[in-house]
């Protein structure tokens, strides 16, 4: 099958405008501008099923609809923030087929009536910027941005905006504050972006891979999109897939697909061809599955992920094979967020730093069972106190390693007990 | 000099990508323009863009403080920032950086005698299947190095070097 949203791989050179535009380019942003009204487009990525990519699955048609219409101007902002352990899908996306989701941002923009559009970079897309930069201006030149997007009066500006090194800012509310020019601290909720994000505005935020979907579900219809998928998870999706894969990298496949055909199919299997004996699905802030043949079968949509006590979230899926110690993967997985915390709220900045010391002290040759069972004390009380999913991400890999991998803690944390 | 008389054209340019009434927006790409010239953000740089601003000096500290991309003290010219977070340790990211700084001479943190290379680790740069890998960040530019060897960092390094001596 064709790919959808990685489509560099099968079209050399789109990322250059007249390529793209020779492969269909631009013929949604045309449809919709020229033929369809915001609520229609609205509707239709509804209909299609589109659920963001971002990490939360919320569906994409249905945070368009909450945006305030008493209250104007409205704003885009595209999350290219991508900062989670074991997520790389949206800067293949935005290096290789940047016109797809540009095009895909101005679709967002004409659905919510947003005159401006901000594309927010991790700093670390220091080259990125400076391509779109350049595509962006190639689009205005064009006639698809500008006063006159093909030539409507629906007009769009896009800029980017670099951020500086924060995991927080791919949070949503801390996002718009760093683009405000202030600390990325992440804001109290409500009032949702919806209603009051960007300069106190109407917002909406959307991630790449989730904006990057629109072109083609505009050109070929929601029930196209649908076919693809399953019924609860619509659409394909990019798998980040990394670890002790032979053949690490991004894969678009259809929601539903196996994990066995992710890591054995497209992933070579395991290095060594040793035993997969943990995945966690969504990067750093998952909850450890505890691999069988059955797991392996499982198909990797939203609600079937569910079942195993996880989540799909952004499908950054994380391999870890039998020669590795799960203590060692939350200290790397604490390290993360503790660094991480934005310090705003004190069970995430308290929580953070205590479980920082407490695995250090546990992995080390002094550690005793007592750390362990602190650790998963502090842990727990973090959990739903936090004032954004950062805190309560940290605690995933936590719980759900001491408890699913006790073995793992016990063995090492024998000395001094 | 300001940073507004260095860099004029490039000033006006950042302040129209913000609405006027939210120039504070403006803040970031700010810090980076001051970075351009010693890599770090010096306190008169600050200064310049606060008034800019019409912000606090203060506001503009917090800024640098709270991103791990921007410095307010000189460090080696280049900064070779290793990932050594969950994805890219599972594939060797630990035992690259720790050969790289036997290699080099330093302990992480640390800069190179000749004040080239200060090696950091720090965390997922979102090229989990490209490991080992680091980012090269200068005072305009962050450039990614993938699937990496310690040979080929050690390369890249002579040739950073040659290149400062033919620039001197």
């Amino acid at each position: 099958m064709p790919h959808v949203l990685l489509r560099h791989r099968d079209v050399p050179g789109i990322d250059r405008l007249d390529i793209y535009k020779a492969n269909g380019g631009f013929e949604g942003l045309q449809k919709a501008v020229t033929a369809m009204k915001p609520g229609e487009l609205t509707e239709m990525v509804k209909n299609s099923g589109l659920r963001g990519r971002g990490g939360a699955g919320f569906p994409t048609g249905t945070k368009w609809s909450f945006i305030d219409n008493k209250n104007w101007p409205h704003y885009v902002v595209a999350n290219g923030d991508e900062s989670e352990p074991g997520t790389f899908k949206d800067r293949e996306i935005m290096e290789s087929n940047p016109f797809q989701f540009l095009e895909g941002v101005a679709l967002a923009a004409y659905a919510v009536g947003a005159n401006t559009a901000y594309v927010y970079l991790r700093g670390e897309f220091w080259r990125i910027a400076e391509a779109l930069d350049r595509k962006i201006a190639e689009m205005e030149a064009a006639g698809c941005l500008g006063a006159h997007v093909c030539g409507t009066d629906f007009a769009l500006k896009i800029f980017t905006h670099l951020g500086a090194g924060a995991y927080i800012c791919g949070e949503e509310t801390a996002m718009l504050e760093s683009i405000e020019g202030k600390r990325g601290q992440p804001r109290i909720r409500p009032p949702f972006p919806a209603v009051q994000g960007l300069y106190a505005k109407p917002t909406v935020v959307n991630n790449v891979e989730t904006l990057a979907n629109l072109p083609p579900i505009v050109t070929h219809g929601a029930d196209w999109y649908k076919q693809m998928g399953t019924p609860d998870s619509a659409g394909v999706k990019v798998f980040s897939l990394s670890g002790r894969v032979r053949k690490p990298g991004n894969y678009e496949l259809p929601l539903g697909a196996t994990f066995r055909e992710l890591i054995y199919e497209h992933g070579g299997g395991i290095q060594d061809g040793r035993p997969v004996r943990a995945i966690m699905p969504a990067g750093a802030s998952s909850s450890f599955i505890v691999v069988d043949d059955k797991v392996l079968d499982t198909p990797m949509d939203y609600a079937s992920v569910r079942t195993l006590g996880a989540d799909l979230g952004s499908a950054s899926v994380i391999v870890i094979d039998d020669t590795v110690s799960l203590d060692w993967v939350i200290q790397k997985t604490v390290h993360f967020f503790a660094h991480e915390s934005c310090g705003k709220c004190t069970p995430c900045r308290e929580g953070t730093y205590w479980m920082r010391h407490l695995i250090d002290r546990a992995y080390s040759d002094s550690g005793s069972v007592a750390d362990v069972e602190l650790l998963l004390k502090v842990a727990k009380q973090m959990q739903n106190k936090c004032l954004c999913p950062l805190g309560e991400f940290a605690t995933m890999a936590v719980v759900t390693g001491i408890e699913r991998f006790p073995q793992d803690f016990k063995e090492r944390a024998v000395v001094g007990d | 000099m300001s940073l507004a008389d260095r860099y004029p054209r490039e000033v006006a340019e950042i302040l129209a990508k913000y609405p006027a009434e939210h120039k504070r927006s403006a803040v970031m790409p700010l810090l980076y323009l001051a970075q351009r010239d010693g890599g770090y953000v010096t306190k008169d740089a600050m200064s310049d863009i606060a008034q800019l601003l019409d912000i606090s000096v203060t506001d503009v500290g917090g800024v640098v403080g709270f991103y791990t991309l921007y410095h307010d003290k000189a460090e080696g010219r280049y900064r070779m920032q290793v990932c050594t977070d969950l994805p890219c340790a599972l594939r060797g990211a630990d035992e690259f950086m720790k050969s790289l700084c036997e290699n080099l001479g330093v302990r992480v943190g640390e800069t190179t005698a000749d004040g080239l290379i200060t090696v950091e680790s720090v965390m997922c740069l979102a090229a989990c299947d490209k490991a080992p890998m680091f980012q090269l960040q200068s005072p305009n530019d962050i450039a990614y190095h993938e699937n990496m060897t310690v040979d080929r960092t050690i390369e890249l390094v002579e040739t950073l070097k040659r290149a400062r001596k033919e620039a001197a």
